[in-house]
């Protein structure tokens, strides 16, 4: 490096290059080894896997975990419930964003201020796990599936990412012209307002999706046992290390295969509740830094 | 928002009348002056004839809109603050809120008194502050690497895996790291060639819960710091080229200023969630053998509270938590707001 100084950068700048993309192919393979460990885990004998001869491609390869999962009834009744979960959750909280972030990006709108701080504040403080919990059971949905997404009711750091890309990112004009045309408010927000506001949708999407995906302690405090999604059900296999009472009874090989099958069932359900969310956010991954971008914007 | 065009969607009486009105005093309802500073609405607001009550009428659109969310807020998020007075009570369910006996602060002169009192105190905030002083550096550096790269498909690459790991739940986070910890078999002691079972040892469970933390998220920590890097004029790294300055002198000189006023209102922050250790990680790496270090209030509110159903004690340990997170974030909002007359002016 220190001869390049002279005016051909081009070696320095090749070397620099080198060293940085070094540095992130490091970073790349300790960030991505351990989710592709656990993927040809899934396709591998287990005792093998567990003797250190499995690390880049699967040993005694098996589909029997992938089988065992789709066979168990308690994992199938999960996941379902998750995707039930995650789709009912997703239009509410999308639709709560929305119908919250809109009018509260009017400028004039009378008491807007007021409106705005009334849910800012629950950003900074809250009433805790037993008071909410005693309100949650009071209004009665413990054991239904709304106390997931009523109590969450308004999710305001993203609420303010809509609020300012309403007011920063869509062009007056439009607006303008649409009220000109004699269409109302209401008018308005469903045919410009909405139309034009697809990538943040696209975003709030995502995130309500993952949260609602990977949410298990709301779950486990208002479900009482019904209901259970995915991730709550993946406790008894992945922390408790327990086989069902079904899959005892269907497996005829004894103690060491059904040992074996546990613990393909946890490499195999570990993918399972993984792999829907790593799929889908590449898609908006682009959107991502305008929309941190915009919430950083003071409105 | 409507700005200058906002008497246009009146009905058409009303139309008539602000058109008048427009002709006869000249208002600054300019369409400019507007969009400069507001000031035009407030004029709008003043005007004779536009009474408060005339436009929230006008807007009863968008107050309905708001109904739902006002109502779910209110009922979830302010009635359970309405409910901490529980933590000065002996709730009982049966006679509600108010009905129930007044015991002051026995239920925080019972928390104290606990055996375990300090040692969950202890160990919340060593692992927020070690968490922290680990976590904090991570994403910034990593930005400024990804920032330099030039090849934008290998940049894009690094960014989309780097992302990953936080789209995964913490129940699978959980799964994996048992596994990789586990004697017998485990990743780790393959790779060590040993057998030591991580979990129950409670030396290494901070640096377990932090470097499965930063494996997690440190790449997602750097999305607001490479949005902010994209700001950068690119004249400036072209100046510094011509001027014959490395990556890394453009790096110590362009991009480590640009990202200190984020970096430093981040860590302030940070710093002001010091009480926040979230339960789920905990609970779910919390072994018998670990609590020595594993042992956090979040953990013991969920116990308290939901598996035992001491309601006002629960509550009134998890406040005492909230209240010294607030104390926390005044102190840290005045150190902020100094920090920020400074370093951004």
């Amino acid at each position: 490096m220190a001869k390049k100084k002279d005016l051909s950068t081009g070696m320095s700048e090749r070397t620099s290059d080198i060293i940085l993309v070094a540095i992130c192919a490091v970073v790349l393979i300790i960030v991505a080894y351990p989710l592709y460990y656990v993927l040809v885990a899934s396709f591998s004998d287990p005792y093998e896997v567990y003797a250190g001869k499995t690390f880049l491609l699967p040993s005694g390869f098996t589909l029997d975990g992938y089988k065992a999962v789709f066979a168990e009834k308690n994992i199938v009744a999960g996941f379902l419930n998750s995707v039930k979960y995650t789709v009912i959750g997703t239009v509410f909280s999308v639709l709560m964003l929305y119908i919250t972030a809109y009018p509260l990006a009017q400028r004039d709108l009378p008491g807007r201020k007021l409106l705005s701080v009334f849910f800012l504040i629950t950003m900074y403080f809250g009433g805790g796990l037993v008071p909410t919990y005693l309100v949650v059971k009071a209004t009665g949905l413990t054991g239904s599936m709304w106390s997931l997404f009523l109590p969450g009711g308004v999710a305001v750091g993203n609420m303010i990412i809509v609020r300012n890309y309403f007011q920063n990112s869509i062009p007056h004009d439009l607006i303008e012209a649409s009220e000109i045309d004699g269409c109302s408010k209401l008018r308005t927000f469903f045919s410009v307002v909405i139309p034009l506001s697809m990538p943040i949708m696209a975003v709030m999407v995502v995130f309500s999706m993952v949260a609602y995906w990977n949410d298990w302690f709301t779950a486990l405090i208002y479900l009482g046992g019904k209901g259970t999604p995915l991730p709550l059900v993946m406790r008894n296999i992945l922390i408790k290390s327990s086989a069902s009472a079904s899959q005892a009874a269907t497996i005829s090989g004894g103690y060491a295969e059904l040992n074996k099958l546990t613990e393909l069932l946890k490499f195999c359900s570990m993918i399972v509740a993984a792999v829907p969310m790593l799929v889908i956010y590449p898609f908006v991954q682009k959107h991502f830094e305008k929309g941190f971008m915009a919430g950083a914007v003071k409105g | 928002m409507e700005k200058g065009g906002a008497i246009f969607n009146r009905p058409n009486s009303n139309f008539k009348k602000e058109v008048s009105l427009m002709k006869t005093t000249p208002q600054p309802v300019t369409y400019a002056g507007d969009r400069i500073s507001g000031a035009g609405s407030a004029a709008l607001a003043r005007r004779p004839g536009r009474t408060l009550g005339r436009r929230i009428l006008d807007n009863w659109q968008l107050y309905a809109l708001l109904l739902i969310p006002v109502v779910l807020t209110f009922v979830y998020k302010y009635i359970p603050m309405y409910g901490i007075q529980i933590a000065f009570r002996d709730f009982k369910a049966s006679k509600g809120y108010m009905g129930s006996e007044w015991v002051g602060w026995y239920w925080f002169q019972r928390f104290f008194s606990s055996p375990t009192c300090w040692r969950m105190i202890k160990n919340t905030v060593l692992i927020s502050l070690f968490s922290l002083l680990w976590s904090f550096p991570i994403p910034i550096i990593l930005s400024l690497i990804i920032n330099q790269l030039r090849f934008h498909k290998f940049k894009r690459v690094v960014q989309t895996v780097l992302y990953a790991p936080h789209f995964i739940s913490v129940m699978v986070i959980c799964g994996m790291i048992r596994i990789f910890l586990s004697p017998s078999g485990g990743l780790l002691n393959l790779i060590l060639g040993t057998q030591i079972d991580f979990l129950t040892q409670s030396s290494a469970f901070r640096t377990i819960y932090i470097a499965s933390g930063i494996w997690q998220d440190a790449g997602w920590g750097c999305i607001i710091y490479l949005a902010t890097l994209a700001n950068v004029d690119p004249g400036l790294y072209e100046a510094a080229k011509i001027d014959g300055a490395s990556v890394f002198q453009r790096i110590l000189n362009i991009d480590i200023p640009e990202l200190l006023p984020m970096a430093i209102l981040n860590l302030i922050m940070a710093a002001g969630g010091l009480m926040n250790v979230g339960f789920e990680k905990v609970w779910l790496l919390q072994t018998d053998l670990n609590k020595a270090t594993s042992d956090v209030i979040a953990v013991y509110v969920y116990q308290q509270g939901i598996e035992s159903a001491k309601y006002s004690y629960s509550t009134a340990v998890g406040l005492f938590n909230t209240a010294v997170n607030i104390v926390l974030l005044l102190i840290v909002n005045k150190i902020a707001s100094k920090a920020s007359d400074v370093e951004f002016v």
